[in-house]
């Protein structure tokens, strides 16, 4: 299993980063955003509101954290997609290499770009965020890997299931992003109809704004439990689904 | 060589049978291929020789039937068998910016043996281009590319498919002359090519394929003598009563002329002699002699009533 994998996840990092907009969009654009609009909103509003200073100090870095996430996940979604049809997959499977080490790969190299990501923003958010944060680091980072981890799992079935690489990042981005407005990241969960309430708790993104919000306010991992365990059961049930409807050409 | 001193047969195919929907891609392929041989598939677009291929890859199961290759069945061994092969796919391609040695390196990484890989980029014309990225390379310089990953493994079979579809006539002759040079590293070579001229310079052994059934096989000369015997001679001659003396040969069919050109259409190996036989005792003097002799073309037409093209 581990046969080749580091090998081929370090080349596969490496190929990303060759690409146009592969280290500036995955990791420097995030920060960016985060550094300039937490700036904006700080300062706009000196007067630090409970609500502002909530959404600065707790709101923003998980949306941010989502953002990279999801992005990192339809990354996954276009590269699988174009890697399908060019037949590299293929060409890969025609090797000693173990279909799963092929895809372990392509999760590693999403895990370790959101990781480093994550780690610039906090430390850019350290120096030049208007409140005095006292984040919770390696917590936050686990806690948006293991998030990272599960709505991966979903993105191989979306990989199964988008017909043509053209077609993979918008049916990838028409399925991920609209999760977020249900998250409960804006919007908390119990004012929404029931109806809603319901399609919320079947989205695996509200568990992970659950888990990283919690996480960043300093709550402990055995409160969160339930949802480090609904994580775990969406990385399950879509890994088994992908091995079931995966296709390789 | 086995024991005996007959080859060793490497692969072993009866009766797979494939299908995809309600298209039936390959039926009843039966084939053995034997060691240090090259055995080619050829057939027109469409006839299964991909598929085929790749079932005794591993890469792909048939519906029905049994493969050995290497003594192996793989599937169920199909690492094993992977680690034993080498592979080169139709229209196969890899990541656009991987550079060529990282591709071969890492390739090199993947098997349990493996040849020196500068040297092996020396031999196919890739040391100057090996920092260069995949999507940059020439259509020649990919196929050479994909030939370097299919011998990283210093691999017993090496599997071949429409090696030069695509490439100018230049680029071709000199991937020929690297098969040529795989064959005479006593390497078992399994190709496939619709390229009838192709398959006469490089294969030991060929067998049609057409619609998913093979319908002949055999060596090259075997088919054009099986199925194509008829030679011509096109000769160009002022003797009055030549004519007459080539109708006297006993393999003669038919005699054309058109002004002092002749053609003459006979049967069998010995034809040709006759001919040339009939002139010297005769005393016919020839401005002009040709022989044209049927080739897997004009067999491949003849089985199938179509040329290989269309
Ligand atoms: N993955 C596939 N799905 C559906 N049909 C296929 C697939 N691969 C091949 N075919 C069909 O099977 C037949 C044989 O294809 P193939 O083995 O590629 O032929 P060849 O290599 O001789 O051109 C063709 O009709 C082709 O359209
Ligand atoms: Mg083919």
């Amino acid at each position: 299993m581990l046969h080749g994998l580091w090998k081929l996840t370090w080349l596969e990092i490496k190929i990303f980063l060759r690409e146009p907009l592969g280290a500036f969009g995955s990791i420097i654009l995030p920060v960016l955003v985060f550094v300039v609009v937490g700036r904006f909103m700080g300062g706009r509003l000196p007067s630090r509101s409970i609500a502002t200073s909530e959404f600065v100090r707790v709101g923003l870095p998980v949306f941010v954290s989502v953002l990279i996430a999801l992005s990192g996940v339809l990354s996954l979604v276009t590269i699988v997609s174009i890697y399908r049809e060019g037949g590299i997959l293929k060409r890969l499977r025609a090797t000693p290499l173990r279909p799963q080490t092929i895809l372990t790969a392509h999760v590693l190299v999403k895990l370790v770009l959101t990781a480093v990501t994550m780690a610039l923003s906090v430390l850019a958010g350290k120096r030049y965020y208007p409140i005095n944060m006292d984040v919770p680091i390696f917590g936050f980072t686990m806690a948006l890997l293991i998030s990272t981890w599960s709505i991966l799992s979903i993105g191989f079935v979306i990989a199964s299931i988008v017909p043509t690489a053209r077609f993979a990042q918008p049916i990838g981005a028409a399925i991920l992003y609209p999760m977020i407005a249900l998250s409960g990241l804006f919007v908390p969960l119990p004012s929404l109809p029931p109806a809603l309430q319901a399609l919320a708790r079947v989205l695996p993104l509200t568990y992970a704004v659950s888990l990283l919000q919690g996480i960043l306010k300093g709550e402990a991992w055995w409160a969160h439990r339930g949802d480090v365990a609904a994580l775990t059961l969406v990385f399950v049930i879509c890994t088994a689904l992908s091995a079931k409807v995966f296709r390789w050409e | 060589m086995g024991v005996s001193g007959t080859p060793r047969s490497v692969i072993q195919v009866s009766g797979i049978r494939k299908t995809y929907g309600t298209t039936v891609a390959v039926s009843e392929v039966s084939f053995e291929v034997s060691e240090g041989e090259v055995f080619g598939l050829i057939g027109p677009n469409g006839a299964g020789k991909t598929t085929t291929m790749e079932c005794v890859e591993g890469v792909r199961r048939p519906d029905r039937g049994d493969i050995s290759i290497l003594g192996l069945n793989p599937f169920r061994d199909v690492y094993q068998v992977q680690n034993r092969i080498g592979v080169q796919l139709q229209q196969a391609q890899l990541q656009k910016r991987i550079k060529v040695w990282e591709a071969v390196d890492l390739w090199a990484s993947l098997y349990s043996k493996s040849v020196d890989a500068a040297r092996l980029l020396e031999q196919l014309g890739l040391a100057d281009s090996r920092n260069a990225w995949f999507m940059t390379l020439s259509g020649g310089q990919k196929q050479r590319l994909f030939i370097a990953l299919a011998l990283i493994n210093d691999p017993e079979v090496v599997f071949l498919d429409e090696l030069t579809t695509g490439l100018d006539p230049q680029s071709r002759r000199a991937i020929w002359d690297l098969v040529r040079g795989i064959r005479d590293r006593g390497k078992t070579v399994f190709m496939i090519t619709h390229l009838m001229e192709e398959a006469e310079r490089l294969c030991d052994r060929v067998a049609i394929i057409e619609h998913g059934k093979i319908i002949d096989m055999g060596r090259p000369e075997e088919l054009v003598g099986r199925h194509c015997p008829a030679r011509t001679v096109v000769l160009a001659t002022a003797n009055a009563l030549a004519e007459e003396r080539f109708r006297a040969i006993p393999q003669v069919e038919t005699v054309v002329r058109q002004g002092s050109q002749f053609t003459i259409r006979g049967l069998g190996e010995e034809f040709v002699s006759e001919v040339i036989q009939c002139l010297s005792e005769n005393r016919i003097r020839v401005t002009d002699f040709r022989t044209m002799l049927p080739n897997l073309e004009d067999v491949f037409l003849k089985l199938t009533g179509h040329s290989i093209r269309d």
